[in-house]
């Protein structure tokens, strides 16, 4: 393998690698001739990029769709107040450009398909999964063994999470640890559950270590092991991860959407279903309904700390989504119920409950877009999140 | 015998909060049937209709998977850990 030469200024920027024996020039020269894609440039994505950018990977691919908003930065750290509103692949690149103009950015501003996968990913050495949802995961998997590349995983929930690295050198991939996604509805999202800010820094930060060192060929990746982190009790543990050999082979990608039943990603906490026991109505029907006279009783069925932030002042009551069943018997049937979440998921799913709990069809209504679109759309001096 | 089993964040809702739960028990399925006993709300989340145990939970002795041992009918020792670790997606958004 020939290897590309550094410039002068390469070595005064790489110096503390280069005196490293464990990097020096021929590691320097392997990671400047590698090709890394990163999925997602959330909160893993942020500093994953910006340690490979400064770590001098040569050319760096970009998968994503997104445009940065402000709820992004308490854990985005790769974009910033000035790039709210700017789509995530050009704030990523702008930021990449200044920490190392060397590296070749390539970007891809667009949701990861069946369709595309196996042509975006053919080129990179190393694909890193710093996604948000059950589709895109397994389609990275899925591809990354289709493809034989090392699948670098990060995965994050509230306080706590997990990293390990799959389909390296023959090891166990993503479905050798978990054959098949959770139904719709079981998990909640990072959207809907939350996210210590500084969570996907640390596993993200165990990605890049992961990624450089699997370039490098140094040191033991954790392939065949899953990394559990919580950062309240701040305690790591490692697990045993091997292949299953009850497990079918890997040789096409499916429809990912269908495998896993789920919204595409995070964003969307929505869902729709056909012949649902309740109505639906959007913020501004709602809205006109009520200037009409319309007098529902109002449950929000969000989480305390969500109506703190905001909240509707004429809602009847506060009771979360999970234990609507319980308080069924305090709620009136024979008036109209409108419910409402931050943004139309978990209302629906309260709704069903509520209908199992013997309310009438045509007295639950689900408010689609929630108070997020409220906000949005009626009324935008009320504070979104 | 007396096993602890810990709990993942996003089981902890059924849980009371806790992020670990002592039982007595002599098998890795007498150990879950005790803990869903004691929190009937965490079963749905780790049985599926015909009571196995869900794909995307799996359950750790020590840093063993039980798929790799005899399952649920793994024998525990006292002060045996258990550990459930569920699927989760999070990461970007």
């Amino acid at each position: 393998m020939s290897l590309p030469d550094l410039t002068k200024e390469e070595i005064a920027r790489y110096s503390r690698h280069l005196i490293l024996d464990e990097v020096g020039m021929e590691g320097q020269c392997r990671l400047k001739d590698a090709k890394v894609l990163c999925i997602g440039t959330g909160g893993l994505g942020s500093p994953l990029l910006m340690y490979l950018a400064a770590a001098g990977v040569g050319r760096i691919g970009i998968v994503d769709f997104d445009v940065v908003d402000a709820s992004n930065l308490q854990r985005q750290v790769l974009h910033g107040t000035s790039t709210v509103g700017v789509a995530k692949v050009q704030s990523a690149a702008q930021r990449i450009a200044d920490i190392n103009p060397n590296v070749q950015v390539d970007l891809y501003e667009e949701a990861l398909t069946s369709e595309n996968a196996l042509r975006i990913f053919e080129p990179y050495d190393v694909v890193v999964d710093g996604t948000d949802n059950f589709p895109t995961r397994y389609l990275v998997n899925d591809a990354c063994v289709i493809l034989g590349k090392p699948n670098v995983y990060g995965s994050i929930f509230k306080f706590e999470g997990q990293a390990s690295v799959f389909n390296y050198k023959g090891g166990p991939n993503y479905r050798d640890l978990y054959p098949e996604p959770p139904p719709p509805g079981l998990v909640p999202s990072c959207a809907e559950g939350g996210v210590l800010g500084i969570l996907p820094g640390v596993i993200g930060c165990i990605q890049a270590t992961e990624t450089i060192k699997i370039l490098l060929e140094r040191g033991d990746t954790l392939s065949g092991r899953l990394l559990l982190y919580d950062a309240m009790a701040m305690r790591f543990r490692e697990l045993k991860l091997r292949k299953d050999p009850s497990l079918g082979a890997i040789t096409e990608l499916i429809d990912y959407q269908q495998f896993c039943g789920v919204p595409a990603n995070d964003h969307d906490e929505s869902q729709v279903t056909a012949d649902e026991p309740f109505q639906r109505i959007d913020v501004l029907a709602a809205r006109d309904r009520l200037a009409g006279g319309w007098k529902p009783y109002v449950l929000d069925v969000r989480g305390a700390n969500e109506a703190e932030i905001v909240k509707f002042a004429w809602a009847d009551r506060l009771q979360p989504h999970g234990e609507v069943r319980a308080i069924a018997d305090d709620l009136p049937r024979d008036r109209d119920i409108l419910v409402h979440c931050k943004m139309g998921g978990r209302s629906a799913k309260a709704c069903t409950a509520l209908a199992e709990a013997g309310f009438a069809s045509d007295r639950l209504f689900n408010l689609d877009g929630g108070i997020v679109g409220w906000a949005e759309q009626i009324d935008p001096s009320m504070p979104s999140y | 015998m007396t096993v602890s089993i810990r709990i993942p964040t996003p089981l902890r809702p059924y849980t009371d909060g806790q992020s670990s739960v002592s039982v007595q028990a002599t098998t890795v399925g007498g150990a879950l049937a005790s803990l869903t006993t004691a929190h009937p709300d965490l079963s749905r989340h780790l049985r599926n209709d015909d009571g196995k145990l869900r794909s995307f939970v799996n359950v750790y002795l020590g840093e063993e998977d039980i798929r790799f041992l005899n399952a649920e009918d793994t024998a525990l020792t006292d002060g045996a850990e258990l550990t459930i670790v569920p699927s989760i997606a999070g990461g970007a958004a």
